[in-house]
């Protein structure tokens, strides 16, 4: 039987993301070039979030894109056939700053693919990375520009997003085997 | 759902959730042939052969430009050029061409069933790119993929296969697909090429061309098969033109925005009059776009549809 422990609960969540556009802020001055790719699909919910909070403080929209990394994985003949989800870049991100949003940096493995996906729509002034929840076990140079939350865990744990944007359960788990 | 077929052989085995995840994986395909870098590196490292032991040129290609796409390395394999006019049997060949480390085999072969044997002997995957008379699966799910794109559905649409669906592959891909996801398939043509068996699919069968045009969300002309017939089937192309023949006349009687898709290649003049071909009704170019979306969405599923299971924390 799994032990189940919660990370972060609504509050902490939306604590986390509030810091986290804060820090986009202050690294990117007025974010006139900066455009938020969520990887498919937690990401995405996250990336659109962020956006919310910094077209608060900005008094203007800010452009929010989606990306699958699904075709870039090293790793697909060692897994069942994984789902493709859509692909949407808002306008060119040639000289832009692209702010990749994904749930939670593990080994790197998805950032990797989500560089080289990137990589294909253009040419990024600056690519830099925001992540939920970093856990460690990283097996690639790889570090997030903006985390949420650090978290200590062991390889085989599982970090579950459960993230409604329905008014259901808004909370980071971390799941022992 | 989570794909876990290692080969694609047909349609009659797959279920309706399948066929949808196919389509569904088509989409995002589709997507990657209008960008800019239209490949993607999911097959990278691997060898996908074409093994085309009966003629074509637009499947072969499209399959080639699919695996292309998808990084693969790809060798294509005819009969003509072949140990097959030597006299090697298929198993030997297709051996052969695994002993060169081949990952995905894609076949065309004149024997229904070809492909199922392949599967049974080889470790590589194996693609039904039309057997016989017997299936041409990729056919059936790049015109169910163009009918949802143009449609918005498959359940519910009226869709007619008019011509000769006897030796057509192509239309019972077409039968076994659209009823499994809720389409009303009419059948119609010269007795001698649909016969009333075909009921048994799911699927009505008229002789009456104008009922059968009349209420279509979409017609589908088949390509009269000069090769598979024999003389006795219909007297000539001129008379079938004139009982069976898409003509400007038969074209009033359509709905206004029924599709009007052909698999090819056409024989102008004989099942559509060349004008309704290149008309704006005509979503014939579409299909043939539609169908290296299929193909690589195919591609991608079976090379990952052999794993042990789906890892956990996929960062």
């Amino acid at each position: 039987m799994a032990e189940q422990h919660i990370l972060m609960d609504s509050r902490e969540i939306a604590g986390a993301l509030k810091r986290m556009a804060r820090e986009i802020r202050e690294r990117n001055g007025d974010c006139t070039d900066l455009v938020l790719m969520g990887v498919q699909r937690a990401g995405v919910t996250l990336a659109r979030r962020l956006a919310r909070l910094l077209e608060k403080e900005l008094g203007r929209p800010v452009p929010v894109g989606t990306l699958d990394v699904a075709m870039h994985r090293d790793d697909l003949d060692q897994r069942l056939a994984p789902h493709v989800h859509p692909t949407h870049i808002p306008g060119d991100i040639t000289g832009k700053v692209v702010v990749l949003v994904d749930d939670v940096l593990f080994s790197g493995r998805t950032t990797r693919a989500a560089l080289d996906a990137l990589n294909d729509f253009g040419r990024a002034r600056r690519v830099q990375l925001a992540v939920l929840v970093d856990r460690g076990h990283r097996e690639l140079p790889i570090r997030a520009d903006f985390v949420g939350k650090n978290v200590p865990t062991a390889p085989a744990d599982h970090i579950e997003m459960r993230l409604d944007e329905e008014g259901g359960e808004d909370a980071v788990y971390l799941m022992r085997p | 759902m989570t794909w876990t077929r290692k080969h694609l052989l047909d349609i009659e085995s797959l279920s309706a959730e399948e066929i949808q995840h196919i389509l569904a994986t088509a989409r995002a395909f589709k997507a990657v042939g209008e960008r800019a870098i239209k490949k993607v590196p999911a097959l990278r490292g691997k060898t996908v052969v074409n093994l085309f032991v009966e003629p074509s040129t637009r499947t072969r290609t499209s399959f080639e430009l699919s695996a292309i796409r998808l990084s693969a390395d790809v060798i294509n394999f005819t009969a003509e050029a072949s140990s097959l006019k030597k006299g090697e049997t298929l198993k030997d060949t297709a051996r052969n061409l695994e002993a060169l480390n081949t990952d995905i085999i894609i076949i065309r072969h004149s024997a229904a069933g070809a492909p199922h044997f392949l599967a049974r002997v080889l470790d590589a995957s194996v693609v039904n790119a039309g057997d016989g008379a017997h299936e041409h699966p990729t056919q059936a799910l790049l015109d169910a993929f163009t009918m949802l794109e143009k449609k918005g559905r498959i359940a519910g649409l009226k869709v007619t296969i008019l011509g000769d669906i006897l030796y057509s592959r192509v239309a019972r891909s077409n039968i076994w697909l659209l009823t499994k996801l809720g389409a009303e398939v009419t059948l119609c043509g010269p007795s001698t090429l649909v016969p009333r068996q075909f009921e048994r699919m799911g699927c009505r069968v008229t002789y009456h061309l104008e009922e059968a045009i009349r209420d279509a969300d979409v017609l589908n002309l088949l390509r009269i098969q000069h090769e598979r017939q024999r003389k006795t089937m219909f007297p000539g192309t001129g008379e079938y033109a004139a009982l069976f023949g898409l003509n400007s006349a038969r074209l009033k009687l359509t709905k206004p925005d029924a599709l009007i898709m052909h698999p090819g290649p056409i024989n102008r003049g004989v099942e559509i009059e060349s004008w309704i071909a290149d008309s704006d009704r005509s979503v014939i170019l579409d299909q043939v776009n539609n169908g290296l979306a299929v193909r690589m969405a195919v591609l991608y599923l079976i090379n990952g549809g052999q794993g042990p299971q789906e890892l956990g924390g996929s960062n």
